[in-house]
């Protein structure tokens, strides 16, 4: 346990330490320590809603009901399978290269038998779609989240999923794609598509949330960490609620990945320092 | 006469059994065959398909709720606050909340397009009593939705606590708006704005 701590002080990146400390002596609001910048938040947060409900929720709507299933189908498979391999090589640089390989494996497959990408047969081949980016593999490597905010048009992110977020733009084959009228429809598509994707699970948000902002807040939050866990985060204690915004900086050992990529030693040791973190959890939890 | 007694012994007998079995049944299986009850239920059942909300809402009531633990999903969302609300809070509370849950819940129903429910495998020890049931709610033209179950043994044998949607729980992603609607009105103050949700067509409408 002690060492799980050692190696994990000296990688807590200082910077986004330094800036979340600089936005939270900016606005504090309701002293929510996941979201320090709340005031400017909720600002941009309904810009975005008057913006989605003028143009692009409209404009989703229109795609969705012209547009048959099967080619919708056939469009989130295309920029599926072109994401697949920025999928696969943060698995890899996550430590998992089985995942990696499969990433790979899904673009061979899909690609060629899946007629560029429109079909997804890999998946029937038993070769799993996965949810990567770089936020994550931060996450990952173990950076905390940092402060939460909302960007204008683009949405809720965290300080890291930011930078993540950027380093995922600067790789995307679609936004450095050529000629530049080409690339601009094929990312107007590509929005589209997954904002119309969202549709449904909008209105259950509209039906459930006392607090539209607090609940798609919270809602990013809990979805962020369960995809950097891979969808098996550990349940969080009842009572941390008002602790400081959960340390994923304590998560992953950033030298298990290192070691897999200089060494070659499998980076399974990871669940090791996972379950140790958990107990810790449930340690402090008892307290 | 005879026949009446006779049936009513085979009655409660089938009574008794079905007491039993469900006491007996393995989380796994009662999450299964809940969701398939209520998917067969959506696939033949035209008011429901025509989006009608009231039907949907006897079927989560009737279907769903009896295997849901609603002091248990209150108490989550309350977090470190629950010990601050008096006995009638909190029963104020389980009451509001839960509407809030079943109306959620049963919006949802009405969108639903042949969907179908894949279940992950289970595997749990004999003397386990809190476990997750894992599906994947499979849709034509979009990736698989999981939705894990959280359920706890008691005394009634298995029931829900928590349900999350793609990594999501539905009942501690309240937590933080409970506490802010504490922090600014106390626990009345929260149990009117859960109110003024519910009632019917207040924010509903939209």
């Amino acid at each position: 346990m002690t060492d799980t701590k050692k190696q994990t002080s000296n990688i807590r990146p200082v910077l986004v330490a330094a800036i979340a400390a600089t936005l939270m002596t900016g606005c504090a609001t309701s002293g929510n320590p996941k979201d320090p910048i709340e005031g400017f938040n909720r600002a941009v947060f309904s810009f975005n809603e008057t913006v989605d409900k003028a143009l692009i929720k409209p404009v989703a709507q229109g795609y969705d009901y012209i547009t048959p299933t099967p080619v919708q189908t056939g469009v989130s498979n295309f920029f599926g399978n072109i994401a697949d391999l920025w999928i696969g090589f943060n698995n890899l640089i996550q430590g998992k290269p089985g995942e990696a390989l499969s990433d790979v494996g899904r673009v061979v497959i899909n690609t060629t038998i899946g007629i560029v990408g429109l079909f997804d047969v890999a998946t029937g081949m038993g070769l799993e779609k996965h949810e990567e980016d770089f936020g994550q593999t931060l996450g990952r490597w173990g950076v905390g989240d940092g402060a939460y905010v909302v960007l204008p048009i683009i949405g809720p992110r965290t300080l890291r999923d930011t930078g993540g977020f950027l380093v995922d733009v600067w790789i995307d084959p679609v936004a450095n794609h050529d000629p530049v009228s080409v690339r601009n429809s094929a990312l107007a598509l590509r929005a589209i598509d997954m904002r119309a994707d969202f549709l449904k699970a909008e209105s259950a948000i509209e039906a459930a949330a006392l607090d539209k902002y607090a609940y798609v807040r919270d809602a990013y939050l809990q979805r962020r960490r369960s995809l950097i866990y891979d969808g098996n985060a550990p349940r969080e204690s009842p009572f941390a609620q008002l602790a400081p915004s959960e340390n994923l900086m304590n998560m992953l050992p950033i030298e298990a990945t290192w070691r897999f990529m200089l060494v070659g030693t499998p980076a399974t040791m990871g669940v090791d320092v996972m379950n140790s973190q958990r107990s810790t959890e449930l340690a402090v939890a008892s307290n | 006469m005879f026949k009446r007694i006779f049936q009513l012994f085979l009655l409660t007998f089938a009574l008794s059994a079905g007491a039993q079995a469900n006491v007996a049944k393995t989380p796994d299986t009662l999450v299964k065959e809940v969701t398939e009850e209520v998917l067969n239920t959506l696939r033949t059942d035209a008011a429901i398909k025509a989006g009608d909300k009231k039907r949907a809402a006897e079927l989560v009531e009737t279907q769903v709720i009896p295997h849901f633990n609603f002091s248990r999903m209150t108490q989550l969302a309350m977090g470190r606050e629950w010990t601050n609300a008096s006995d009638e809070q909190k029963g104020q509370l389980i009451t509001e909340f839960r509407t809030l849950l079943v109306r959620t819940y049963s919006n949802a129903l009405t969108s639903y397009k042949n969907e179908t429910v894949e279940f992950d495998p289970f595997r749990m020890a004999p003397e386990q009593t809190d476990v997750t049931v894992k599906t994947k709610v499979v849709r034509a033209g979009g990736r698989p939705i999981p939705i894990d179950y959280a359920l706890e043994k008691n005394g009634e044998g298995w029931k829900v606590y928590d349900v999350s949607v793609a990594g999501v729980s539905l009942v501690t992603n309240y937590r933080e708006t409970f506490a802010a609607e504490i922090r600014a009105g106390g626990v009345d103050g929260l149990v009117k704005s859960l109110r003024l949700k519910n009632s019917p067509p207040a924010a509903a409408a939209k």
